[in-house]
């Protein structure tokens, strides 16, 4: 592991008019590691994803980034250019709904192909060939390479999202519930399909999920947010089998076991 | 020798807030240490907090009070007051944890799960797999089960691939929580050689051992655990 956080997050403060979308939120990321954010719906979850990973404008904090070139660097102090270049070629973003990151018109092929020409790829056979390569990681056949992703299943259309967003080896990924379109069934399949290219790659991954399942099998860490700010965090498992703070336990009290 | 594990003044209480604030208290000023090739058994009746004390130790629970120093490569690590990453890095390279339950995790083959330790320690993923099918086979997993996942496996075959997966790194520190539980006298036996085995190459073991004959052969202190929430 590196000596220095590749992601420092200040007091992070994003605000809706009057209501709070999430509130003095700081933490650091480390390369390699996965962390989880729980919570329910609307405890500010995504808010916090969407300020990281510089979709939304925060109204107080800092968001540093270790950047490659340059080291680490306030992200809303970069130029409007340069934070959408760090965005296309460091960062990968993989949605909930697989729709919003993909764009339907085009081939599986040219979907996953874009993101490589993004950052400066033009040799056309080898875009082809890297792309029918991260097919098959994926676990799409190869076979549908030039077919158009409506003709998708929901989990392969969430595989053909991953495959989009890694074939540029980003270092840091953000998920926003990456298996909550998804039948349980397929759920599996993705879950031990993600854990296994973020061990592969040294990913660094901040996850939003609902799901504690998803976060104990996927996350080293977890946050745990409430009412927009952050009441707990810890080691996974410390915070799933020993939560300290009454929502959590509340939380870890609510799981269905089958 | 220095030991692997020293434990002083150690303290845990849960507090319920689900049910209103109870406070259970579970641990009291605990202390002692582990050396190196030695085995240390916690002994006592059940909800003494005997596989809290382990989890504490693994930091997968958090103490109120006291200190958990753990020796890792040439430093003293204070679980108590360790980052996460700190923990988990004791986790991958010195401490190794066998609970009495398999965590499955969907479509991930046996002999997978059991290598993995192996390859978070950094083994190469075929010194990994080579450990962990000997240990499969010394542990009387049949063959044909080594690339199933093993959630529909039975209890005892659960508890031995918990007991593989334990075994597949040399830790130097080993949790052992009721590792021969669900086990039958071959499978026990071969617990108590993997046990020998590891002390004799210097690995500080403490564990829970309710099977008596299993204890004796493995033990060399034993001690005394009382429950707290009983005296409370």
């Amino acid at each position: 592991m590196s000596s220095r956080p590749l992601l420092q997050v200040r007091g992070v403060t994003r605000r809706y008019g009057p209501r709070v979308g999430c509130r003095e939120v700081s933490f650091e990321l480390w390369p390699g590691e996965v962390l989880g954010v729980v919570g329910e719906s609307g405890s500010g979850k995504t808010t916090l994803l969407k300020c990281l990973s510089a979709q939304l404008v925060p109204d107080a904090g800092a968001i540093v980034y270790d950047t490659r070139d340059d080291g680490p660097r306030d992200i809303f102090a970069l130029s409007e250019p340069r934070r959408r270049l760090l965005a296309r070629t460091d960062w990968g973003i993989v949605h909930q709904h697989p729709v919003e990151g993909l764009r339907m018109g085009v081939s599986a092929g040219a979907n996953v192909g874009e993101r490589l020409m993004a950052v400066g790829a033009r040799h056309y056979g080898r875009i082809r060939g890297q792309a029918l390569d991260w097919l098959g990681r994926v676990e799409i056949p190869r076979d549908r390479i030039d077919d158009l992703p409506r003709t998708f299943s929901g989990g392969m259309l969430q595989r053909l999202q991953i495959a989009r967003n890694l074939v540029s080896r980003p270092r840091l990924v953000f998920m926003d519930e990456p298996t909550g379109s998804l039948d349980v069934s397929v759920q599996a399949r993705l879950l031990d399909l993600l854990r296994g290219l973020v061990a592969e790659l040294g990913l660094s991954v901040i996850v939003v999920t609902h799901d504690l399942a998803v976060a104990r099998l996927l996350a080293h860490r977890l946050m745990v947010m409430r009412g927009g700010a952050v009441v707990e965090h810890g080691l996974t498992d410390q915070v799933l089998d020993d939560p300290q703070h009454p929502y959590t336990q509340l939380l870890v009290a609510s799981i269905l076991h089958p | 020798m220095d030991p692997a594990v020293t434990i002083a003044g150690l303290s845990k209480q849960f507090t319920l807030h689900v049910q209103g604030g109870v406070i259970l208290p579970v641990l009291s000023g605990v202390a002692l240490t582990v050396a190196p090739g030695e085995c240390v058994a916690l002994h006592g009746a059940s909800g003494t907090g005997k596989s809290s004390l382990l989890r504490l130790v693994y930091g997968n629970y958090r103490c109120q009070a006291g200190s958990i120093v753990v020796r890792h490569r040439g430093e003293s690590i204070d679980i108590a007051t360790a980052t996460p990453q700190k923990i988990l890095e004791l986790r991958r390279h010195t401490i190794g944890y066998v609970s009495q339950f398999l965590r499955v995790v969907p479509r991930v083959p046996a002999v997978e799960v059991v290598a993995e330790p192996g390859r978070a320690f950094g083994m190469s993923r075929l010194e990994a797999e080579h450990r962990a099918e000997r240990l499969l086979s010394r542990l009387r997993i049949p063959e044909r089960l080594w690339h199933l996942p093993p959630a529909t496996f039975s209890g005892g075959e659960q508890q031995r691939i918990n007991l593989a997966r334990g075994f597949v790194v040399d830790f130097p520190v080993l949790l052992l929580d009721e590792p021969t539980a669900a086990l039958d006298a071959d499978n026990r036996r071969t617990v108590v050689s993997l046990i020998g085995e590891a002390k004799a190459r210097g690995a500080a073991i403490l564990g829970i051992f309710h099977d008596a004959e299993v204890r004796e052969a493995v033990a060399d202190r034993l001690i005394p655990m009382r429950g707290l929430s009983q005296a409370a």
